[in-house]
């Protein structure tokens, strides 16, 4: 139990931590923090396989992804300001929180917890391979398509905010000496 | 030789005869801490070894003495300079740790050392003899690359946290070339699961056991698709390694050693502890999944005990390793990423397929197994035959423009 605390406040600690911070690469690496937690949850409740591939999966390729994203998409220029801690703001999050909360408390509370603890189901690396392979290999291959799908987009996102190459080059080459190689925009 | 036999069980016997002293509920926690320090131990000392050990076969291969100098402190005795990483360890420890201003300091801290963690994880699964394997799981295979793959994290850190263009750009083409190349390495293993039906490293291991004819190994290496798969695996765990020729991550001429320009002192030395401890980790993998792991290469030769045979097959890889260094130049980045892509990894699915069929040809008997050898053999051929054509078609031979 006194793991299942640790591991609870260490996920929760981090994911928090990657909502509320302004800098984006800690928040991308806490988040991998927060997926890490993940699969120590799964060690701890005994589902090996899907731990090990939890760490592979989220740890090592997704957080990539994301540090990709981040790095290769610039924000917008100007950046949008909001002013924070408006009213407007307090009450879409509030709406939103308390929604993502209802249906939460509503899952927990509408399904049957047996009174008695179950054993422990024991299932082998070769029986969850044969599963997957078998009566699930459908809804694998489509996350697989729709992981590319999304990898393939996010390519695009970050390659098309990009000016042509050949365009800028002119500019530059064009540009009367002493004037600044860009007027606005990103520092050169 | 007898698996119980007291050389076998010599390790284990030690262990439990020094867990014995303590009472019972702390034994368990006592073993598992034996094991550890057991394994950081023998590799630390094996990471100091192989420093003096690379440049000396650097040096022998380039034809000079290497390093000799360093022997016994107070003394004129030298021992071909045996005492040189002892003098390489407290000179990194002596010298200053420069952090920059501007860094991120947690994770300019953090970065070397989860790099490390990572790459000791992942000697857990490792069946080091017959009864040696620290941790023994169901999917071990899949926890070794769970573990590796949190390196490149710990690259991105380092390279991000230095606040440094030359780090970062570095780090970003190194983890091109981590990513690129975990696909060849993980594709190359999936044949190796797949024919011996099981996740197990240890399992693994006792798949390869038995003789052909009594005498002759049955390592998987020693089967089409093993061999494929090994000369894959090989090239990708010289890649996920950053060892020449792919060492472009640290490029000391091009990117004055990439994420590492703003290490020093014993960070810097943390870095390479953890590349040493990866290559260790990753030939200790490529043994146990195609050499027949802690297997004796011929049946009269199975009375020296397992982890003899284990260390001898782990040096000769660490060996072959040094040998490419010293034989061939690096790679460029395109060429780096179009061998993984347009290579590796083709020929890696092409194996896969082989290696169904040879999975699906198990019971042919007699003289049909000499032609189901052949036509995996021939499988394999063709496409890198084709492969290898196409990747170099229009591109080969290069022609050399030197400044005048």
């Amino acid at each position: 139990m006194m793991a299942l605390i640790l591991i609870a406040l260490v996920t929760l600690a981090s994911a928090a931590a990657a909502m509320l911070l302004r800098n984006l690469i800690h928040s991308a690496l806490l988040l991998t923090a927060s997926w890490a937690g993940l699969a120590a949850f799964y060690l701890w409740a005994g589902a090996e396989f899907v731990a090990f591939a939890q760490v592979l999966v989220y740890v090592g390729a997704i957080s990539m992804v994301v540090l990709f994203a981040v790095l290769l998409t610039r924000p917008p220029q100007p950046m949008p300001v909001t002013p924070p801690n408006t009213l407007g703001r307090a009450l879409v999050a509030l709406i939103t929180g308390g929604a993502v909360l209802g249906v939460f408390i509503g899952a927990i509370v509408s399904s049957p917890l047996p009174a008695t603890a179950a054993p422990a189901p024991t299932v082998s690396v070769k029986q969850l391979g044969l599963e997957l392979a078998g009566r699930h290999a459908g809804a694998l291959l489509i996350v697989g398509a729709l992981l590319t799908v999304a990898l393939l987009g996010a390519v695009v996102l970050a390659a098309t905010d990009r000016e042509p190459v050949g365009a800028s080059l002119d500019d530059v080459r064009g540009r009367p000496p002493g004037t600044p190689l860009q007027k606005s925009g990103d520092a050169p | 030789m007898n698996a119980d036999s007291i050389l076998e069980r010599g390790p284990l016997l030690v262990r439990d005869w020094l867990v014995s002293f303590l009472p019972e509920p702390a034994r368990w926690l006592a073993g598992s801490l034996l094991a550890i320090t057991a394994v950081i131990v023998a590799f630390a000392s094996l990471f100091a070894l192989l420093t003096l050990i690379e440049r000396k076969v650097l040096a022998r291969v380039q034809n000079r003495p290497g390093p000799n100098r360093v022997g016994i402190p107070l003394t004129k005795i030298r021992l071909f300079g045996l005492g040189q990483p002892l003098a390489d360890g407290i000179k990194m420890l002596t010298k200053e740790d420069i952090v920059p201003r501007s860094a991120d300091r947690v994770l300019h801290f953090l970065a070397p050392v989860a790099l490390l963690a990572f790459a000791i994880l992942t000697f857990a699964v490792i069946p080091f003899g017959r009864h040696l394997v620290p941790v023994e799981l169901e999917a071990g295979v899949l926890y070794f690359f769970a573990a590796g793959a949190a390196t490149e994290l710990a690259v991105f850190m380092a390279g991000w946290a230095s606040r440094n263009k030359y780090s970062l750009l570095a780090a970003m083409r190194a983890l091109a070339q981590l990513i690129s190349y975990e696909l060849p390495l993980l594709l190359s293993v999936v044949p190796v699961v797949m024919l011996a039906g099981t996740l197990s490293t240890t399992g693994i291991v006792e798949r390869q056991g038995g003789w052909t004819f009594g005498l002759l190994p049955q390592w998987h290496v020693f089967t089409p698709w093993g061999a494929a798969g090994f000369a894959i695996f090989f090239v990708a765990a010289l890649a996920e390694s950053n060892r020449s020729p792919f060492d472009l991550p640290e490029a000391e001429s091009e990117l004055i050693a990439g994420h590492l320009t703003e290490y020093s002192g014993f960070k810097y030395a943390l870095f390479f502890m953890a590349e040493y401890f990866g290559m260790c980790a990753l030939c200790g993998m490529g043994v146990t999944l195609f050499l027949g792991g802690w297997q004796a290469p011929l049946s009269f030769l199975a009375f020296i005990p397992s982890y003899i045979w284990f260390g001898a097959k782990l040096m000769t890889l660490l060996l072959a390793f040094m040998w490419v260094r010293a034989t061939l130049p690096r790679l460029r980045i395109d060429q780096l990423t179009r061998l993984a892509w347009k290579f590796l990894v083709p020929l890696a699915l092409v194996n896969l397929g082989v290696a169904a069929f040879w999975s699906l040809s198990a019971d042919w008997t007699g003289a049909v197994r000499l032609t189901r050898w052949l036509i995996a053999a021939m499988l394999l051929a063709g496409p890198f035959v084709l492969l290898g054509r196409k990747l170099t078609a229009g591109l080969a031979p290069r022609i050399y423009r030197y400044a005048t």
